[in-house]
C-alpha cells in the first residue's frame, strides 16, 4: 500500500475536506519540526484535538447518502486489501468451466486465522487498469457461475464459505443478457439456500441488489458500518420514482439502505464497526475486526449439525421481510386452507377492521 | 433492479382497443375472446388476471387463495406521495390487494396451482407479499403434490419495500429449491415484460420456461443497458425470440395454445398414468368433462384439441379411469375470483 499514495485531498469527499485539510496542516507542521528540529508539539496538539472533534462531529450525523459515498470511497479497502491483510495461504481458483473467468468475482481457497475457507468476493480495482479488468465490481453470468462452481467444490469437501460483497450491481450489458444474467443469479440464490456448509457473508462496500444477493444467501449476514445494501442504486431509484437521477440523496434515505437501517429491519446479524472516519482511515483495524467477526460466526455455525444448519438457513429466508403482522395473517389463513376469513357478507372490501388498523400502524 | 414503467396504452379497457403493434382498432370484447391477441398481427397484448385465469384454467375451476394478504409500508417510504397511499389507490383501481394472485384450479381436468402476476399493480413489482404468495403457491403445490404454473409479468423487485423486497428473491428460490428436491413440477410462463429481481429469482428457476411471443425478458431493462454501454441494442434484443435463439428459454408458445401446451408438458413430466396415452385422447376426455371448453386452434398441441369431437367416440374403454383426471371439483369462487 505504501507504493501508491493518492493525494488525500483529491480523493476526499466534500464532507471529509475540513478533516483532510487539517491533517495536511498537521503533516506540514510535523515535517517542519523534523527539518528544523523545533519542538512544535504545542502547535500540533490543538490541531489534532480539533481534527478529532471534527471527525466525531461529522461522523455522528452522517446522512444515508454520505454513507453511500463512503461505501464507494476511492480509498476504501476492497477485497484486494483484505487478501493482503487477513487471508493467508491464498490459492485462487479461476473460471466457471463453461465460458470464461470473470475477474469481477474472485474465488479462492484461503486460511482465515485457524479456519480453512472458500472465499468468494466481488473484486474492484484501485487503478484505472484494475477497474477496467474487474469491470468496477460488476459481474457477468460467468462470474456467478464461477462462484457456484466453487461453492459446490467447498460443499463437497466441507469447507465453510466466506463471501465478501462489494458490487454496484450485476453488469447490465448485451453479453450478460445473452448468457443469462438473471438465471445465473437465480441459480446461485437457490443453490446457496441449500449448501451443506456454513456460509458467512459480509457487505464490505456496495451491496447492489441481485448482483449482491447472487453471492449473498447465507447463515450470517454482516455489514461493515459504512456499507450499504439496496434493492436498487439510489441513482436508479431516483431516476424512476423522482424522474431525476439527481435526487439520489432523497432516494438513499427513502430506501433504508445503511447498515443501521438493515439492522433495524432485522435483515442482518451484525454491524461490524469501522474506525472513526471510516475503514479507509485505518484499514488494518478494519480488517482485523472483519476477520474476528467472520471467524466468530464460522465457529458458531460449525457447532451445528449440518441438517440443522440447512434447516435454520431455510427458516431464515422463509419468513424474511414478513414482519409479525404478515406472519400472523399467513398463519391464520393457512389454518383456513388459504381461504378468506368468514366475514358477514358485506360489500367489496376484503380486509376486516382489525387487519386494517394494523396495516396502517405497521413499521 | 430494473423496473419497467407501466404504459397506459397496454392496458386493456374501453369499448375499442388499438393494437399497439399494428394500430388496428379492435372491438375489445372480440380481443378478449381472442386471448388479447391481435387478430391482424398476432401481437400479444397485456391481459388481466381474470382473463389469464380464464385462458389457462377450466371455466369456473379457479379458487383464489390468500386473497387477504396485503402489503405493509414498513419503510414509511415516500417519493412524491407515500407508498401507503399509492397502495391504496392501486388496490382500488386494480381491485386486488397485490400484484400476485394465487390459487388452485383444473387445467383440462388436472388440478394445478396457478400464480398470475399483475403488471397493472405497480408494474407487477415484487414486494414482501408477492414473495410470500409465490412461496405459499410453492408450498401448496408441494403439500398437495400438484404441478405449479406461474405466469410472470414484472418490472422487478419493488423499490418501496427496499431490501425487504430484495430478500424475496431468496425466499422464493429457497422454496423452489425444496420443491425441486421433492420432485415437484414447476412450469413458468414469462410474459411481457419479465425483468429484474423476478427474472433473477423464481421466474427462471422453472423446470420448463415458456416465453410468450414478443415478450421482453431480461435482467436489466433495455434503457439501463443502453445508458451503460452507450451503443445501439441489437434488433429484437431481450425479446422471447432473441432469448430462444440464445438458449435461455425452452419454448415460445402463443397464448391461444398455452393451455394445451401446459397440459402436454404436465402429461410428460408429471403424468397421471404409467402408460403414455395420446394427448388427443386425454384432451378429448377432459373436454367432455369440462363443458368442451377447449379454445385451441392450430399447432402441435392442437392436434388433440382439434380431434376433440372424433375422439369422443374412440374412447369407450377409457370411461372408467378417466374419472380421476377429469373430475372437476365444483367450488365456490373466492371473492375476487376471475369472472368468466
Ligand atoms: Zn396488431
Amino acid at each position: 500500500m505504501a507504493e501508491r499514495k493518492p493525494d488525500p485531498l483529491q480523493s476526499a469527499l466534500d464532507f471529509e475536506r475540513p478533516i483532510v485539510e487539517l491533517e495536511q496542516k498537521i503533516l506540514d507542521l510535523e515535517e517542519l519540526a523534523e527539518q528544523t528540529h523545533m519542538d512544535l508539539t504545542n502547535e500540533v496538539r490543538p490541531l489534532k484535538e480539533l481534527r478529532d472533534k471534527l471527525l466525531a462531529q461529522i461522523f455522528e450525523s452522517l446522512t444515508p447518502w454520505q454513507r453511500v459515498r463512503l461505501a464507494r470511497h476511492p480509498l476504501r479497502p476492497i477485497t484486494g486489501d483484505y487478501l493482503d491483510l487477513i487471508f493467508e495461504d491464498v490459492v485462487e481458483l479461476h473460471g466457471d468451466k463453461l465460458y470464461s473467468d470473470d475477474r469481477a468475482i474472485m474465488t479462492a481457497l484461503a486460511r482465515l486465522g485457524d479456519e480453512r475457507v472458500m472465499l468468494i468476493a466481488h473484486r474492484k480495482g484501485k487503478t484505472t487498469e484494475e477497474r477496467l479488468a474487474t469491470n468496477w465490481g460488476c459481474a457477468h453470468p460467468e462470474g456467478y457461475r464461477k462462484a457456484l462452481q466453487k461453492m459446490k467444490l467447498a460443499e463437497k469437501f466441507g469447507v465453510p464459505l466466506v463471501t465478501l460483497i462489494n458490487t454496484p450491481g450485476a453488469y447490465p450489458g448485451i453479453g450478460a443478457e445473452e448468457r443469462g444474467q438473471a438465471a445465473a443469479i437465480a441459480r446461485n440464490i437457490l443453490e446457496m439456500s441449500k449448501l451443506r456448509v456454513p456460509v458467512v457473508s459480509c457487505v464490505i462496500g456496495e451491496g447492489g441488489s441481485g448482483g449482491a444477493l447472487g453471492i449473498g444467501v447465507c447463515d450470517r449476514l454482516l455489514m461493515l458500518e459504512y456499507s450499504y445494501y439496496s434493492v436498487i442504486s439510489p441513482e436508479g431509484c431516483a431516476a424512476i420514482l423522482w424522474k431525476d437521477g439527481e435526487k439520489a440523496e432523497a432516494a438513499a434515505t427513502a430506501l433504508k439502505i445503511t447498515s443501521r437501517d438493515l439492522d433495524a429491519l432485522g435483515l442482518i446479524d451484525e454491524v461490524v464497526p469501522e474506525p472513526l472516519g471510516g475503514a479507509h482511515r485505518d484499514r488494518f483495524r478494519t480488517a482485523i475486526s472483519l476477520r474476528d467477526r467472520i471467524l466468530f460466526n464460522i465457529k458458531e455455525l460449525k457447532k451445528l449439525p449440518v441438517d440443522r444448519l440447512v434447516e435454520s438457513r431455510y427458516e431464515r429466508y422463509r419468513w424474511v421481510g414478513d414482519g409479525d403482522e404478515l406472519i400472523r395473517a399467513v398463519r391464520e389463513a393457512k389454518e383456513r386452507g388459504g381461504r378468506p376469513a368468514p366475514t358477514p357478507p358485506a360489500g367489496g372490501d376484503e380486509a376486516d377492521g382489525e387487519g386494517k388498523a394494523e396495516g396502517e400502524g405497521g413499521g | 433492479m430494473a423496473w419497467v414503467r407501466f404504459r397506459k396504452k397496454d392496458m386493456p379497457g374501453g369499448l375499442w382497443t388499438k393494437c399497439p403493434s399494428c394500430e388496428e382498432t379492435i372491438f375489445s370484447k372480440e380481443l378478449s375472446e381472442n386471448f388479447q391477441v391481435c387478430p391482424k398481427c398476432s401481437h400479444h397484448l397485456t391481459c388481466t388476471v381474470d382473463e389469464r385465469v380464464r385462458y389457462t384454467l377450466d371455466e369456473g375451476s379457479f379458487e383464489e387463495l390468500y386473497t387477504e394478504l396485503k402489503p405493509v409500508d414498513r419503510l414509511d417510504f415516500r417519493d412524491k406521495t407515500s407508498y401507503a397511499e399509492k397502495l391504496e389507490k392501486t388496490a382500488e383501481k386494480v381491485k386486488r390487494l397485490e400484484a400476485m394472485t394465487i390459487g388452485t384450479g383444473t387445467l383440462h381436468g388436472r388440478e394445478v396451482v396457478l400464480g398470475v402476476m399483475n403488471f397493472q399493480f405497480l408494474g407487477g413489482s415484487m414486494g414482501v407479499v408477492v414473495g410470500e404468495k409465490v412461496t405459499l403457491a410453492v408450498e401448496i403445490a408441494m403439500e398437495r403434490r400438484l404441478p405449479l404454473v406461474l405466469v410472470c409479468a414484472s418490472g422487478g423487485a419493488r423499490m418501496h419495500e427496499g431490501a425487504l423486497s430484495l430478500m424475496q428473491m431468496a425466499k422464493t428460490c429457497a422454496a423452489l429449491g425444496r420443491f425441486a428436491d421433492a420432485g415437484g413440477l414447476y412450469l413458468a410462463v414469462l410474459t411481457n415484460p419479465t425483468t429484474g429481481g423476478v427474472t433473477a429469482s423464481f421466474a427462471t428457476m422453472a423446470d420448463v420456461i415458456i416465453g410468450e411471443p414478443g415478450a421482453l425478458i431480461g435482467f436489466a431493462g433495455p434503457r439501463v443497458i443502453q445508458n451503460t454501454i452507450k451503443q445501439e441494442l441489437p434488433e429484437g434484443f431481450q425479446r422471447s425470440e432473441f432469448l430462444l435463439a440464445r438458449g435461455q428459454i425452452d419454448r415460445i408458445v402463443s397464448r391461444p395454445q398455452l393451455k394445451d401446451q401446459l397440459f402436454l408438458l404436465m402429461e410428460f413430466l408429471a403424468p397421471t398414468s404409467d402408460e403414455a396415452r395420446p394427448v388427443s385422447e386425454l384432451l378429448a376426455a377432459a373436454s367432455r368433462s369440462t363443458n368442451g371448453h377447449s379454445p385451441t386452434e392450430g399447432a402441435e398441441a392442437a392436434e388433440g384439441a382439434g380431434a376433440d369431437d372424433g375422439a369422443k367416440n374412440r374412447l369407450p374403454e377409457e370411461s372408467g379411469d378417466e374419472e380421476t383426471p377429469k373430475k372437476k371439483r365444483p367450488r365456490k369462487k373466492a371473492k375476487k375470483n376471475g369472472k368468466a
